[in-house]
């Protein structure tokens, strides 16, 4: 273990760590939102963020033209593009999502469908996407083209600052701010917190579940979007089974923090970012996800409820 | 205003919960649902706001069947209910609570205020903890943030489902001199209680609910006085404790 490394290298760690817990962070809010108003894990979320990388390939090649061999871009075609790639990402994530729902879950519950149901046809509308990625794409990567030539643009106490991480860390931050606010200030908003916390009673307030529940999904789906062109701008690749490890991932980030509980997932995104980066410098960076997996564990035997949140033993039934 | 339950029938799965009852509510009134736990009190006011889907049976409200109509779009009609265990949203304030009682209405500043305004009258305790969270509150505290929520709809009727569970005698004696208060100013209860000494002094009329069977039907002072509802609902010395 290079306990050397970590030390001199502490700094610049830990900003990397807080650019990866953003990624996760966004990814986390999708599985706490919908835990939160169905007492759900959905396991198709993973996908929602998979299909979010690629609608960001898509659209820097098909709609902004943006070839692997191109030299960086600059000034205004620089910014459209990465607007451009952020919206389709977040778009394409929130519609699937939503369709998800529709098509895989909206039906077992109108007919009162066990929570083991819904888990099922989650992880198989999980593997139909995936499946269906990997017969598009013949199973290969896809390279993601350089936006913009990475470079360090400031030290701050010994930190490394990269400049794709930062737009990263300042953008994911932003998004992250503005969710809270739509939760906790707008009528849908508190619709969502309110099916939450009590469905019966929500009903009788007059709020439509099921005008609830899409949002819900929609908001997760646009989060792991952008998330998912976040991914592509800092790692420049994804692959039919990127949603996998960073769905994982997320998902321990989100019951790190306490399932159900939004600025939980905020916490447990940035802890375990912090925590993967750290441990894959001490253990070497193969052993990257089972430091998840690992946490993953430790949190569900020692303290179910998370950091911030309710007991995931909800969502076992 | 007029609610009325017509031959009412409701399973869960294969009991039957309720066994064909009818019940009037007129304008004005509080009419009482007394009964024993399991009795089925509950299920008739889940029926009438729509959690429950009914099996056969009307329910009629202002002359319109509203069996189809989904229960989230009941309370606009003007059924307004505190829900048994009070449904207080725990990690919500008491004013954001109270808020959502008016969740479906397009409510200028005017009309919250207003509202917020009389439901403080009444309860002067939830304005003093407005920006409490409604869990830390009190069983009774609770008990008047339900009822103070659901007034917030201007309901034309409000359904209230055992007010007076798990709360100290002196709150239970609190909660019904506010019912009567509330139902003077004009809003129509429906009201459904164990506690059949409170419940029958403080109605118009009242409906005896024995195993899904409606089996008494009379002014509630009256039952107050029967022998049946003496024995089975008030037992004796009840007067001695309120």
């Amino acid at each position: 273990m290079d306990f050397g490394l970590l030390f001199s290298e502490f700094p610049s760690l830990t900003f990397d760590g807080i650019a990866l817990g953003a990624i996760y962070a966004l990814i986390s809010l999708g599985y706490t939102l919908v835990y939160g108003v169905l007492r759900l894990i959905n396991f198709a979320h993973s996908e929602v963020f998979m299909i979010g990388t690629f609608a960001a390939l898509m659209a820097s090649s098909n709609i902004m033209g943006v070839k692997i061999e191109d030299d960086p871009l600059s000034g205004g075609k620089l910014i459209l593009t990465i607007v451009v790639c952020l919206v389709v990402a977040m778009l394409t994530s929130g519609i699937v999502a939503v369709l998800v729902e529709i098509v895989a879950y909206r039906r077992l519950r109108k007919r009162g469908a066990t929570k083991l149901a819904t888990l099922i046809s989650a992880i198989g509308v999980s593997i139909t996407l995936v499946e269906a990625f990997r017969i598009m794409t013949d199973s290969l990567p896809r390279e993601f083209p350089r936006f913009f030539e990475k470079s360090l643009v400031a030290e701050i106490a010994g930190a490394q600052i990269r400049n794709d991480k930062l737009l990263v860390i300042f953008a994911a931050g932003l998004m992250m701010f503005v969710l809270d606010r739509f939760i906790s200030k707008t009528r849908i908003g508190k619709g969502i917190r309110a099916v939450s916390q009590d469905e019966q009673t929500s009903v009788l307030m007059g709020i439509n579940i099921n005008r609830v529940v899409t949002v819900t999904f929609l908001m997760g789906g646009l989060m792991a979007g952008a998330a998912a062109f976040f991914y592509v701008l800092v790692y420049e690749n994804t692959s039919f089974r990127v949603g996998f490890f960073l769905g994982i991932s997320a998902f321990t980030a989100a019951v790190l923090g306490g399932i159900g509980n939004i600025r939980g997932a905020l916490v447990g995104g940035f802890a375990l970012g912090l925590l993967e980066v750290y441990g894959s410098v001490l253990l070497g960076t193969a052993w990257k996800h089972v430091i998840a997996f690992t946490i993953l564990v430790l949190v569900l035997l020692l303290k179910p409820t998370g950091l911030l949140g309710e007991s995931i033993q909800q969502a076992r039934v | 205003m007029r609610l009325e339950v017509k031959n009412l029938s409701v399973y869960y799965g294969k009991i039957e919960a309720l066994k064909g009852i009818s019940i009037v509510v007129d304008q004005g009134e509080i009419v009482t649902l007394i009964g024993a736990n399991g009795a089925g009190k509950t299920t008739t006011l889940k029926t009438i706001s729509g959690l429950r889907p009914v099996t056969s049976g009307e329910i009629i409200f202002d002359g319109v069947n509203i069996n189809d109509i989904p229960a989230y779009e009941r309370a606009d009609l003007g059924i307004s209910q505190a829900p048994e265990g009070r449904g207080i949203f725990p990690g919500m304030t008491v004013l954001e609570n109270l808020e959502m009682g008016k969740y479906n209405r397009k409510t200028r500043k005017q009309e919250m205020s207003e509202d917020l305004a009389r439901v403080y009258e009444l309860f002067p305790r939830l304005k003093e903890r407005a920006s409490q969270a409604g869990g830390t509150l009190s069983g009774g505290e609770q008990q008047m943030l339900a009822i103070g929520r659901a007034l917030m709809a201007r309901p034309k009727v409000l359904l209230l489902d055992e007010p007076s569970m798990g709360l100290a005698p002196m709150m239970i004696q609190n909660i019904f001199n506010i019912i009567t208060e509330i139902n003077k100013q004009g809003v129509t209860i429906l009201l459904v209680e164990q506690n059949a000494q409170q419940a029958l002094s403080r109605a118009h009329r009242a409906y005896v609910l024995e195993i899904g069977k409606i089996t008494k039907e009379a002014k509630a002072k009256d039952l107050l006085n029967d022998p049946h509802v003496k024995s089975a609902y008030l037992g004796t010395g009840a007067h001695e404790i309120f």
